[in-house]
């Protein structure tokens, strides 16, 4: 147990002089390169090192407690809210349509995946379009989803542009657990099969016994990439379809200010925060369900 | 179809004409022709014979993991599949097995959590098994923790958790060393004994059909079939059967067998060793 904590511990600071290390190879390459970055026969082979390009951290943090400037022009009375303010909410905006992404795409990809798990017949009619479902670009999907999805609804819910979102997140999380897991339904040996057979257990009991829990195993590092490709279909699709309020316009906005990349980069750290905090989210699932997949270890 | 009720009473295992041909690539394979096999009630039959000779897939016929091309099984005057769904055998495998996320107790319970039983139940009779096995001290920890023949105790507690009347054992020591191995065959015996249970036990090795069995099953390969059945006049075991003139009688007896020579009667080669002796 305390091995455990130890271990967890471990892997905190290991993230934080990661994450030092980075700050520090930043500021110390702004130090060392030329402004302009380095030029070999016309053709630049080291990028620009200017505020414009590579920003000071200490200037990325400065820019999170300046007054946010509303968008949109609107005005706002009392005390302003900073940047950091905004990046919050934007954050914490998008951070619930991804979850809300992840959970659909989690539950369709299970069902997917169990689905082929129990019929041959339907994986090798699912599985290709599946693969396939990936290939579809992004950027052409959105707009149509929009369009279909727009003006339905059900006992007083409403299909909206936030839901187009939360829709593309689960587009891209499904097919890691869908993959993952029907790789996981599929890993119990001859042996622990024949012994359900044999205890005549049944299909429901054999799942819930045997497939799941032999499942985790893969499910967790499934889960892993769905839960950073729902932040990240989330971003897009925020942009691509236009939906205000969360990271991904807050970037697209930043990005368009010139002369100050401060704020894109604050709005681009806290983008990578959001996915951070997705995995620390499947760690803790995954904390959870070690006995599962650490059965080898001494408790 | 003939009278089933009367094979109900006297038998384990009633195998009649049964034939079973797998159809591969290369076409048919003949693995088992035209075998008939009775066990009765709390006897221990091993099957023995060369690799793909067919024991083990007589043994997963009995268990109904694979049905016959043609013929009967019935299991306790039922048929197989019916034996199996009402749970009238365990099954120990080659490898034991276990679940590795769950605790040796958990593995225990696992049939019986599988068909209903009551938690307090099924502690209070994992418990019993595992001291039958004498597992008790380990119930708390992980299969992977376990040696390999603590293992497969822990796999043989777990098939006679519904108390079945009949044990299917495929080369359940097959992986263990010859110390662990002996001294599992001496549990076997004992737990056989105490159970009652009949017991069709899969082996590659002379001494240990020998050893643990009532009748030996010697089968031969292409196509599988029983070529003969060696009784083994040898009364309870102890350790000191192994070194018993009787005990090498019919080790010899077996192995004549394998080479395809007529085995003869234990009892009276037994008497010409005496005699030599």
């Amino acid at each position: 147990m305390s091995r455990r904590i130890l271990g967890g511990l471990a892997r905190i600071g290991l993230l934080v002089a990661g994450l030092v290390a980075l700050g520090l190879a930043w500021e110390g390459y702004k130090a060392w390169a030329p402004a302009d970055g380095v030029s070999v026969a016309g053709v630049r082979i080291l990028p620009r090192t200017n505020d414009a390009a590579m920003p000071h951290l200490s200037a990325v943090w400065n820019v999170l407690h300046e007054e946010q400037v509303a968008s949109g022009g609107a005005i706002s009375f009392g005390p302003r809210p900073t940047v950091l303010h905004g990046l919050v909410d934007a954050c914490s905006n998008t951070l619930g349509w991804a979850a809300v992404g992840l959970l659909i795409g989690l539950l369709v990809g299970a069902a997917l995946a169990i689905l082929m798990d129990a019929l041959s017949v339907a994986e090798r009619a699912l599985l290709p379009y599946v693969v396939l479902s990936q290939t579809v670009p992004l950027i052409a999907l959105t707009p149509m989803l929009s369009r279909w999805g727009n003006g339905w609804g059900l006992l007083g819910w409403e299909w909206t542009k936030a839901t187009s979102v939360e829709v593309i997140a689960a587009y891209l999380a499904f097919f890691p657990v869908a993959v993952g897991l029907l790789r996981g339904l599929k890993s119990p040996s001859a042996v622990h099969r024949d012994y359900f057979t044999v205890t005549a257990a049944g299909w429901w009991r054999t799942l819930v016994r045997l497939r799941l829990p032999a499942a985790v195993r893969h499910l967790v590092p499934a889960l892993r990439l769905a839960a950073a490709a729902a932040v990240v279909g989330t971003i897009v699709a925020e942009i691509s379809i236009g939906q205000p309020g969360g990271i991904g316009m807050r970037i697209l906005e930043y990005s368009q200010v010139t002369g100050n990349s401060a704020k894109l980069y604050a709005a681009v750290a806290g983008a990578a925060a959001l996915g951070l905090l997705a995995a620390a989210a499947v760690t803790l699932v995954d904390l959870a369900l070690w006995r599962y997949h650490r059965a080898g270890a001494p408790s | 179809m003939s009278a089933p009720a009367v094979t109900a009473v006297t038998s384990a295992v009633e195998i009649t004409g049964v034939t079973k041909t797998f159809t591969t690539r290369s076409g048919p394979v003949h693995a088992l022709t035209e075998i008939d096999l009775s066990v009765a009630k709390g006897e221990f039959v091993s099957l023995i014979g060369p690799s793909g000779c067919g024991k083990s897939t007589l043994l997963r016929l009995i268990a109904d993991l694979l049905q016959p091309t043609d013929g009967t099984v019935m299991v306790n005057g039922k048929t197989a599949r019916q034996a199996r769904l009402d749970q009238d055998y365990g099954f120990a495998f080659q490898q034991a097995g276990l679940l590795d996320w769950r605790t040796v107790r958990a593995n225990v319970e696992l049939p019986l959590q599988l068909h209903g039983v009551g938690r307090s139940a099924r502690r209070a009779r994992a418990e019993e098994l595992l001291a039958l096995v004498g597992l008790e001290d380990f119930s708390g920890h992980r299969p992977a923790q376990l040696s390999g023949g603590m293992q497969q105790r822990v796999a043989i507690a777990r098939a006679l958790a519904e108390s079945p009347t009949l044990l299917l054992m495929d080369e359940p020591f097959g992986a263990l060393d010859e110390m662990t191995r002996e001294r599992m065959q001496g549990e076997l015996v004992r737990i056989a004994g105490e159970t009652g249970a009949a017991v069709v036990f899969v082996t590659h090795s002379i001494p240990e059909a020998v050893f643990l069995s009532h009748r030996v099953v010697v089968m031969s390969p292409r196509p599988g079939r029983i070529t003969e059945v060696v009784e083994v006049p040898i009364g309870a075991r102890t350790e000191d059967t192994r070194e018993d003139p009787a005990f090498f009688a019919a080790v010899t007896a077996v192995r004549e067998a394998l080479r395809g020579r007529p085995a003869g009667d234990v009892a009276e080669r037994l008497r010409d060793v005496r005699g030599a002796l």
